[in-house]
C-alpha cells in the first residue's frame, strides 16, 4: 500500500469503512511518514501513537462486525489520519502551545472538536507545532524550533499553524486542524499550495482550544482538496453547549452540496490589490478572476475601503485579549515555574520572563497598553469601533455578492529570518486575511498560480455569514478551473 | 491659612456609601456545573472552568441571572434589558484565570433603594447605583505558624456574587448598620443569599469622607476593607470619621487610599500602595454573548417575587391583628414570620402566638445558640401546646416544663414525636379546672385561716396571694390559677 500520500481523505474513509483498507495499517503509514519526513519539517511536536493505533483497531472492529451483520455506523472521517495544532486540548499528551511555559502541561479534558473528530471516526496521530501560542505568521516563534515548508528548505511554511499545513503539504495526514486568529490557517495553506477553511465565527466549538484573541479564534482545518476541506469541516462543527459563543443552527450537509453549477456573483475589492502587492502573485489572481468570469460567473470590481484599517484593528484586539488570556500563566497553578521559593512578584516575573517568547510579550504589551486607563478609549475602543464598521460594510457587500475574491497573502512564502526582526513587516502579511476575522465571516485560501521560483501563492474567497456551502462549492469550481 | 482655633468650631459631618457583595446561593457555580457549597475539602469543588484551564469556557446559569434580577426588582431597581459581561484583570494567586468575568459599564441592574430605621427615627432612604453580578475568587489560606506556603482553595472560586453599589446616602456609621440590616433581610427574604458575614457569604466595603455641614462639595474618601460583621463596618466607620476629622481639624488634609480594617487592635490601616494601585483594564468579556432580558422574563421573576418583609408586617398587622411591633419582630426574618404563621395555621389566639414566639422561641435559639432553621420543636407541636394552656388544661407556668422537655427531647431526634399532649400525660401535669373539685379546697383554706381572713377584709390585699398560695400547695400546684383566683375572690370579697 504505497500510495497512502496520494489518497483523500475520502477515499481513505470509503476504504476502510468497506473493509479494503484496515485502519490500522493506514495509521502506522501516517505515523511512520510522520517520524521521517514529519521529523524532517519539524511538523510535530508530539506523536499520540498509542492512542491512535488503539483508535485505528476499534474502527477495524467496528468495521469488521457491520460485515458480519449489522451495518456499519457512518463514519464520514473513517480511520482517516486527522493531525492537531498543538493548541488544542486532547488528553494522554501534552498541549504545550508552542510554548516553554506550558511545555509539560497536560489537560485533563478534550476540546469539543477532538469528541467530534473521533466520533466520525478520525485517527489523531499527533500535535502539531505552531507559533508560540499562536502568535506570529512565519511559525519562527515556537519554542520547539521553526517548522519547514514542504515546499522549498529555505522557505516558512507560513503561521501560526505551520505544523498542520506542513504536514497536508506533505502527504503526512489528508486532513489537519489548525487555528486561526487572524490567517493562520489561510495564510500556511497558501505558501503551502494547500486548502484551508477559516470558518464563520461560532461555527466549530472553540472549548478547549487554547485562547489567544478569544473574539477572534476558530478552529480550521486544512485539506488538499476542496472535497475532504468540506468532510473536515462537516465532522468539526456543531452548536455547542460549552461554548457560548458557538453558533446554533442546522448545518447543510456540506459535502453532499459540494458540487454545484451555481454562477456566483463575485465582488473583487480594489483594496486586496494594494500597494505591497507582489507582482507575480497578483498576476495569478487576476488571470483566476479572468477563468472564472469567462466559467460564466460574474466577477465585478468593488471598493471597501476600511479594508486598509483592519491590519491596524486586528493588531489592537487580538493584543488586547491575548494580554488577558495569557494571564492565566502565572505559575501558581500549572505550566513552567521559576523562583518558586522567592517573593510572589518574583516567581510571576520571573516564570512569565523564562516562560514566554519575544513575539509573546510583545503582544502582552501592546495588548496590555491599549487597555490600559487613559488609552483605552483611543486604542481598543476605536478599534472596536472600526470593527464594527468593518463588519458592516463587508455586511453591505454581501447584499450585492455571493462571494468576495482576492489574494490570500501579499506575497508568496517568504525566507526564514527575512521578517522576524521586523515585526510590523510581518505583522503586513495578515493584510488581506484579518478582515474576516474582525467580521467573523468565513474565508477560504485555495492554490492559485506560483511564482517563477515555483512558490505557490494563494486564492482567497470570502463569504458572507454562513456561507461556507458558497465557499466550498466555489472551491469545487475552482478546483476544476485551474 | 484656617486658624486652629477657628477649625475647631467646625462641625463635620460623614458622607458614607457601601460596596455590598453578596453570594448567590444557587446549587451551582455562575460559570460551570460545579457545585456551591461551604466547608468541603479544599479543591474538591472544581472543575476545567473554574480552575481556568487553557481553553476551557464559562457558559452563564440562568438561575445567578434570575436571582440578581430578584434583589433588583425587590429594590426598585431596573433590570437592564442588555448587559454587559467585563474582564477585570489583575493578578492574584486565588484568581485562576488572572482576571474576574465582572460587569462594568453595562450592569445588570441600575438604581432602586433601600429603606431602614435607625432606632425609633423615621425611616430613611438609600439610593443604590447599580447591582451588577460576577465571579467569586478562591480564598488564599496563609500560613499558620510552622507553616512557610500560602495555599489556595478554589473550591470558592466561580460561586456568583452580587455587588451592590450604593449612592453615598448614609449619614452615619449608625445609618450603615441599618442599612446593612435592611439589606441582609432582603437577600434572606428573596432567598438569594445566607446573609452570612461571617462565613464570607456577606462582604462589605465602605467609601467614607467627611465634610463641613452645610457643604456641597464631598470630601476626599478612603475606602474601608476587611470588615467581617455588621458591628464591624459600624466601628471601623467611627473610627475613620474620628480620624479624618482630628486630621482635618490639625489642619491637615484626607489622602485617598484604602484601609485595612483590624479588628483585634481597632483601627484601620492603609494597605501598601502597590496592593491598591490597580488598573483593571477592564474590557467586554468575548467569551460570553451580551446578557440580553427580555420583558417576559423580569414579568416572570416580578410575579414569583415572594411577599416582602415591609408587606407582611402590615398584612400581620391586619390579618392578626397584633401590635405593629410585634409584626416587626416576627418579620424580622422570613423564616421565623414562616414558622409563625405555620403555628396560627393550626392555633387562634395570635397575640398569644406572638409573645409567646417572642420570649420562649427567641430565647431557645439563644440558649442552644442555633439558627432557626435548627430549631427543634415544630410549629404543631408549638400549636398544641398554646392550645393546651388556652383550653386550661395546664397553666402557663406548666406549660414551661411541657416545653423545656419537649425540646430536650427533640434536640436529638428531628422526627420526634414528643407531642406535649404526651408530655403532659407522662408528668402528671393536668391542671384542674373542675370546680367542684376546687371549691371545697377553697372553703377548707378560709375556714382554716380565720385571722388571716379577718386580716385580708381589714384592708390587707396582699394576703390575697398567701390564700392562692394555700390552695395551690394543696392541690399540689395543679388547680388552674384563674378558677382558684375567681372562687377565693367570691368568697373573700363578698
Amino acid at each position: 500500500m504505497s500510495d497512502y500520500k496520494s489518497m483523500t481523505a475520502a477515499e481513505i474513509a470509503k476504504a476502510v469503512s468497506s473493509g479494503k483498507l484496515s485502519a490500522v495499517e493506514i495509521t502506522k503509514e501516517a505515523l511512520e511518514l510522520a517520524r521521517t519526513e514529519g521529523e524532517k519539517l519539524n511538523a510535530f511536536i508530539t506523536l499520540c501513537e498509542e492512542k491512535a493505533l488503539n483508535q485505528a483497531a476499534e474502527i477495524d472492529q467496528k468495521v469488521k462486525k457491520g460485515r458480519d451483520g449489522t451495518p456499519p455506523p457512518a463514519f464520514p472521517l473513517c480511520g482517516v489520519p486527522v493531525a492537531i495544532k498543538d493548541n488544542i486540548s486532547y488528553t494522554g499528551y501534552k498541549t504545550t502551545c508552542g510554548s516553554h511555559i506550558l511545555e509539560d502541561y497536560q489537560p485533563p479534558y478534550d476540546a469539543t472538536v477532538m469528541q467530534n473528530l473521533i466520533k466520525a471516526g478520525a485517527v489523531i496521530i499527533g500535535k502539531t507545532n505552531m507559533d508560540e501560542f499562536a502568535v506570529g505568521s512565519s511559525n519562527e516563534t515556537s519554542y520547539f524550533g521553526p517548522v519547514k515548508n514542504p515546499v522549498g528548505d529555505d522557505l516558512v511554511p507560513g503561521g501560526s499553524s505551520g505544523g498542520s499545513s506542513a504536514a497536508v503539504a506533505a502527504g503526512i495526514v489528508p486532513i489537519a486542524f489548525g487555528s486561526e486568529t487572524g490567517g493562520s490557517v489561510r495564510q500556511p495553506a497558501s505558501f503551502c499550495g494547500i486548502q484551508a477553511l477559516k470558518p464563520t465565527y461560532g461555527g466549530i466549538s472553540r472549548y478547549g482550544l487554547v485562547a489567544f484573541g478569544s473574539s477572534l479564534d476558530q478552529i480550521s482545518p486544512f485539506a488538499r482538496n476542496a472535497h475532504d476541506l468540506a468532510l473536515a469541516y462537516q465532522a468539526a462543527s456543531g452548536y455547542d453547549a460549552n461554548d457560548s459563543t458557538s453558533l446554533n443552527y442546522e448545518r447543510p450537509d456540506f459535502v453532499s452540496l459540494l458540487t454545484s453549477d451555481k454562477k456566483f456573483k463575485i465582488g473583487v475589492p480594489k483594496e486586496f490589490f494594494a500597494e505591497g502587492l507582489d507582482p507575480e502573485v497578483e498576476k495569478s489572481v487576476r488571470a483566476a478572476i479572468d477563468k472564472l468570469r469567462q466559467d460564466g460567473h460574474t466577477v465585478e470590481e468593488l471598493s471597501l475601503p476600511l479594508i486598509d484599517q483592519s491590519i491596524a484593528a486586528y493588531y489592537t484586539i487580538a493584543c488586547a485579549e491575548a494580554s488577558s488570556n495569557l494571564a492565566r500563566y502565572d505559575g501558581v497553578k500549572f505550566g513552567l515555574r521559576e523562583s518558586g521559593d522567592k517573593s510572589l512578584a518574583e516567581m510571576y516575573a520571573d516564570s512569565r520572563s523564562v516562560g514566554f517568547g519575544d513575539e509573546v510579550k510583545r503582544r502582552i504589551m501592546l495588548g496590555t497598553y491599549v487597555l490600559s486607563s487613559g488609552y483605552y478609549d483611543a486604542y481598543y475602543q476605536k478599534a472596536s469601533q472600526v470593527r464594527e464598521m468593518i463588519r458592516r460594510e463587508f455586511e453591505k457587500a454581501f447584499e450585492q455578492y455571493d462571494l468576495l475574491i482576492g489574494p490570500t497573502t501579499p506575497t508568496a512564502a517568504f525566507k526564514f529570518g527575512e521578517k522576524i526582526d521586523d515585526p510590523l513587516a510581518m505583522y503586513l502579511s495578515d493584510v488581506y486575511v484579518a478582515s474576516a476575522n474582525l467580521t467573523g465571516m468565513p474565508a477560504l485560501s485555495i492554490p492559485c498560480g506560483q511564482t517563477s521560483d515555483d512558490r505557490p501563492s494563494g486564492l482567497q474567497f470570502t463569504g458572507p455569514g454562513k456561507g461556507e456551502r458558497e465557499l466550498f462549492q466555489v472551491a469545487r469550481i475552482w478546483e476544476r478551473l485551474s | 491659612m484656617v486658624s486652629s482655633a477657628q477649625t475647631k468650631e467646625i462641625i463635620y459631618q460623614p458622607v458614607i456609601g457601601l460596596e455590598v457583595h453578596a453570594q448567590l446561593q444557587t446549587e451551582t457555580k455562575i460559570f460551570c456545573g460545579c457545585k456551591v457549597a461551604y466547608g468541603e475539602d479544599p479543591n474538591s469543588l472544581t472543575c476545567p472552568i473554574c480552575l481556568g484551564l487553557p481553553g476551557a469556557l464559562p457558559v452563564l446559569n440562568k438561575r445567578a441571572v434570575e436571582f440578581a434580577m430578584r434583589m433588583i426588582i425587590a429594590v426598585g431597581g431596573s433590570v437592564n434589558e442588555r448587559s454587559v459581561f467585563a474582564r477585570k484583570n489583575y493578578f492574584y494567586p486565588d484568581l485562576p484565570k488572572g482576571y474576574q468575568i465582572s460587569q462594568f459599564d453595562k450592569p445588570i441592574g441600575t438604581g432602586g433603594s433601600v429603606r431602614y430605621n435607625v432606632g425609633k427615627e423615621p425611616e430613611r432612604i438609600c439610593r443604590l447605583t447599580r447591582i451588577h453580578l460576577e465571579e467569586d475568587a478562591g480564598k488564599s489560606l496563609h500560613p499558620e505558624a510552622g507553616e512557610s506556603q500560602t495555599r489556595v482553595d478554589l473550591n470558592r472560586c466561580g460561586t456568583p456574587l452580587i455587588e451592590i453599589v450604593s449612592e453615598p446616602d448614609l449619614a452615619s456609621p449608625q445609618e450603615a448598620y441599618a442599612y446593612l440590616v435592611r439589606l441582609k433581610q432582603l437577600l434572606q427574604y428573596l432567598q438569594v443569599c445566607t446573609g452570612d458575614m461571617e462565613k464570607g457569604h456577606l462582604r462589605c466595603d465602605a467609601n467614607i469622607s467627611v465634610r463641613p455641614v452645610g457643604q456641597e462639595k464631598l470630601g476626599t474618601r478612603t475606602e474601608l476593607k476587611n470588615m467581617n460583621s455588621f458591628k464591624g463596618v459600624e466601628r471601623a466607620l467611627t473610627f475613620e470619621i474620628d480620624r479624618q476629622v482630628k486630621l482635618l481639624r490639625a489642619g491637615g488634609e484626607v489622602e485617598q487610599a484604602s484601609l485595612l480594617w483590624d479588628e483585634k487592635k481597632q483601627m484601620a490601616e492603609p494597605m501598601r500602595s502597590k496592593e491598591e494601585s490597580h488598573d483593571y483594564r477592564y474590557f467586554p468579556e468575548p467569551d460570553l454573548l451580551n446578557l440580553t432580558i427580555s420583558s417576559e422574563w423580569i414579568e416572570k421573576v416580578t410575579s414569583d417575587l415572594p411577599e416582602l418583609p415591609e408587606t407582611r408586617k402590615k398584612r400581620f398587622v391586619s390579618e392578626y391583628n397584633i401590635r405593629e411591633y410585634d409584626a416587626v419582630v416576627l418579620t424580622d426574618s422570613r423564616e421565623l414570620a414562616d414558622f409563625y404563621e405555620q403555628v396560627m395555621n393550626q392555633f387562634d389566639d395570635a397575640q398569644a402566638a406572638a409573645n409567646w414566639i417572642q420570649t420562649e422561641y427567641l430565647k431557645t435559639l439563644n440558649d442552644l445558640k442555633i439558627s432557626i432553621d435548627q430549631f427543634p420543636v415544630r410549629p404543631k407541636q408549638v400549636a398544641s401546646l398554646l392550645g393546651l394552656v388556652k383550653s386550661g388544661k395546664i397553666s402557663g407556668k406548666m406549660a414551661k416544663t411541657v416545653y423545656a422537655e419537649m425540646v430536650s427531647r427533640a434536640t436529638d431526634d428531628t422526627e420526634s414525636d414528643f407531642t406535649p399532649e404526651v408530655i403532659v400525660e407522662e408528668l402528671g401535669l393536668v391542671q384542674v379546672s373542675d370546680e367542684s373539685t376546687i371549691v371545697p379546697i377553697v372553703e377548707k383554706i378560709i375556714a382554716d385561716n380565720e385571722p388571716q381572713v379577718t386580716a385580708y377584709r381589714g384592708g390587707k390585699d396582699k394576703l390575697f396571694g398567701f390564700f392562692v398560695g394555700q390552695v395551690m400547695k394543696e392541690t399540689k400546684g395543679q388547680a388552674n390559677p384563674e378558677i382558684v383566683n375567681r372562687l377565693l375572690k367570691e368568697r373573700l370579697d363578698s
